[in-house]
């Protein structure tokens, strides 16, 4: 047995098993640089933007975002910052702590729109887009999801069809972030050839994209319909080399691994919330935080949180060594998600009805983890894929 | 245009303070960071260095401290925010010096670097004496102009706004100067990713007090003029005074708290 006399480091509430240590000198100052922007651009606003559905000026805070080089953040060249997948981990993790709409709006930039012209664009798309999109002036969406099509993309109905050397779009998506407000769109169709990837201005003649009201969830971000109503684009509109769903699919494991991340970031907003609150709630004498229930709520909260960070963190490391296989993107995000969204209801639960109050964040995380369990891959989709890995059946087609 | 920017490491404000038997803080179990007053210092220092542009020449910000070894975090720091160098004046018998100790320090490794401006903090958010910048000045014979709450640069004129209690003064000294400036003079700007990639590539240098030429005497605990005798924790915080205005006396007991305050 070894044994030590060195001083041991304080026990910290939030990091009870003391994983910062895992953390790089840069980990850390990406983290620091988040959080100072959220508490400046962020944190006092956004429960007045939940509540209203609406952000004030979302053009200007994706310029903040772009300057700070979140957008885009993980990717090479054109303007774009350059950082680990590990550094975009620990930037999702500090966005969606402040609210999951905000994490979104950047994740559709970066891992959806901008890393689909980068991986798969033609160096002319990525000159025109990329550097404009990194700095926030252009914003894009990307349209996969279709009303009546969500996990089998490939049965979408959305179609380009060769007229001359023009391509022509027709069809409708659903659900897409950031839609109403963007620049440029990313729109999936099948072609003869199987489904590609098309790079698609917002102002082309055709193109629309009404706003989504009535949304109990993600109401601090844009969500819209795309419709595509004879929407001729150049054949140099088209991504080049990739056919099939491999292309929407390589980007969608891109935007699922900062899931794994954000989650996590909702579900320590609401442990810290539920901390503090059980603290200060005296009951019969004494703080909520004296009384083993609440106590047994909030250990159980914080080893799942614990847990869900090291995923996020050993995925992370797999991501930068190049070893991170797109099941154990769907691993962490079904679990990351879903004991986020447990997390949120058990503080929502210690908070009584200030629970349900926009005071507190913890409804509005817990209302936005709803979106968050669904989007990017169902619970079904992840459980099955991981049953196909565990077992060689194919138990969804 | 030469500016070197003068910041402390400190122990995280937010964690529990410890202190050793001698007195002195304990930095083992507590996290260190730029002293967030030092923040301004370094955004100054940078704002100075942009508002010269290309006209200025080469305009070089150097990120100048000293503390043990976990205290190039806070030239790392500085250097993401977008300084150009770091010096880090490290060595072991410089630990526990006070203010006047650690201006002769300084005012040695200030020397040995090209400057026309010295830039500090208007205190330290540990020790929180505020005397460094003056004691600087007055060991390096240049001109101070402290406690600047904005700053403006004419030429080899350096203008400072001075917020007193009763009065503002605006104080000019000609370059080479030493400047300190306050929280009021503009919020720092945080690490772009940018700044934290470029940081890397960025030197940092380590002297000694060899390196200066000072000698081991004149510094630390025992050369140190002042002396913390004790240290005691700040008493809990009391519950405020909850005034109820039942009869209409409620602002009369307002107008008297204030006044035995010294507010009014």
């Amino acid at each position: 047995m070894s044994t030590t006399t060195r001083k041991l480091p304080p026990f910290e509430p939030l990091d009870p098993a003391g994983i910062d240590d895992l953390l790089t000198a840069d980990e850390k100052a990406v983290r620091s640089s988040v959080r100072q922007l959220c508490a400046d651009k962020v944190d006092p606003y956004v429960a007045d933007w939940f509540e209203r559905g609406q952000l004030d000026d979302p053009r200007g805070l994706a310029k903040e975002l772009g300057s700070l080089g979140l957008l885009g953040m993980h990717l090479e060249g054109y303007g774009c910052a350059g950082m680990s997948a590990t550094e975009y981990g620990v930037a999702c993790l500090e966005l969606e702590a402040s609210d999951s709409g905000i994490r979104s709006l950047v994740s559709v930039q970066g891992s959806l729109a901008m890393f689909a012209i980068w991986r798969w664009g033609s160096e002319e798309q990525k000159q025109e887009w990329l550097p404009r999109m990194a700095a926030g002036e252009a914003i894009g969406c990307f349209g996969l999801t279709e009303p009546d099509i969500g996990s089998d993309p490939g049965s979408m109905r959305t179609r380009a069809r060769k007229d001359g050397s023009d391509w022509v779009l027709e069809g409708r998506k659903m659900w897409i972030t950031n839609g109403t407000i963007a620049d440029v769109a990313v729109v999936w169709a099948q072609t003869d050839e199987g489904v590609r990837g098309f790079v698609v201005p917002t102002d082309t003649p055709g193109f629309s994209a009404p706003e989504i009201k009535h949304k109990q969830s993600l109401r601090a971000s844009v969500t819209s319909e795309l419709v595509l109503d004879g929407v001729r684009l150049p054949e140099s509109a088209a991504f080049p080399e990739v056919r099939g769903l491999k292309g929407p699919l390589s980007c969608l494991n891109e935007a699922r691994y900062g899931i794994v991340w954000g989650a996590m970031g909702a579900a320590r907003s609401s442990l810290a919330a539920a901390l503090s609150y059980a603290g200060e709630r005296i009951q019969f004498g004494k703080p909520i935080s004296a009384f083993q229930m609440t106590q047994q709520k909030l250990v159980d909260m914080n080893l799942e949180y614990t847990k869900g960070v090291l995923l996020a963190l050993h995925l992370g490391r797999r991501k930068d060594a190049g070893t991170l296989r797109p099941e154990q993107v769907s691993l962490g995000k079904l679990n990351n998600v879903r004991e986020a969204i447990e997390i949120c209801r058990t503080a929502r639960t210690i908070l009584g009805a200030n629970g349900i109050s926009l005071e507190y964040p913890v409804i509005r995380h817990a209302n936005n983890l709803e979106s968050v369990l669904t989007y990017e891959g169902t619970v079904e989709m992840h459980t099955l894929v991981l049953g196909q890995a565990m077992t060689g059946q194919n138990a969804f087609r | 245009m030469n500016i070197v920017v003068c910041v402390k490491y400190v122990p995280d404000a937010t964690g529990d303070r410890k202190f050793e038997s001698d007195n002195t803080v304990d930095r083992e179990g507590v996290d260190g960071l730029l002293s967030e007053l030092d923040e301004y210092a370094v955004e100054q220092s940078l704002q100075l260095k942009e508002k010269l542009g290309s006209d200025g020449g080469d305009s070089e910000v150097t990120v100048l401290t000293i503390g043990p070894a976990g205290a190039v975090d806070a030239i790392r720091k500085a250097l993401q925010m977008g300084a150009d160098k770091g010096v880090h004046v490290q060595d072991d018998a410089i630990a526990g010096s006070d203010a006047f100790a650690t201006s002769l320090v300084l005012a040695e490794a200030v020397k040995k670097l090209p400057h026309d401006l010295v830039v500090c903090g208007m205190a330290s958010t540990d020790g929180g004496m505020g005397v460094v910048p003056a004691m600087l000045s007055e060991r390096l014979g240049l001109p101070g102009a402290t406690l600047g709450s904005s700053i403006e640069l004419d030429g080899q004129t350096l203008k400072i706004r001075r917020d007193g209690d009763t009065a503002t003064v605006t104080v000019e000294a000609t370059l080479p100067a030493v400047l300190s400036v306050t929280d009021q003079s503009g919020e720092a700007r945080y690490p772009s990713f940018k700044g934290i990639m470029a940081a890397k590539k960025k030197p940092v240098e380590t002297w000694s007090l060899a390196d200066l030429g000072v000698d081991a005497g004149q510094v630390g605990l025992e050369a140190s003029y002042t002396a913390v005798e004790e240290t005691q924790a700040r008493p809990p915080r009391t519950a405020g005074e909850i005034v109820k205005d039942e009869d209409g006396s409620g602002a009369k007991a307002l107008v008297d708290f204030l006044v035995s305050k010294k507010f009014v």
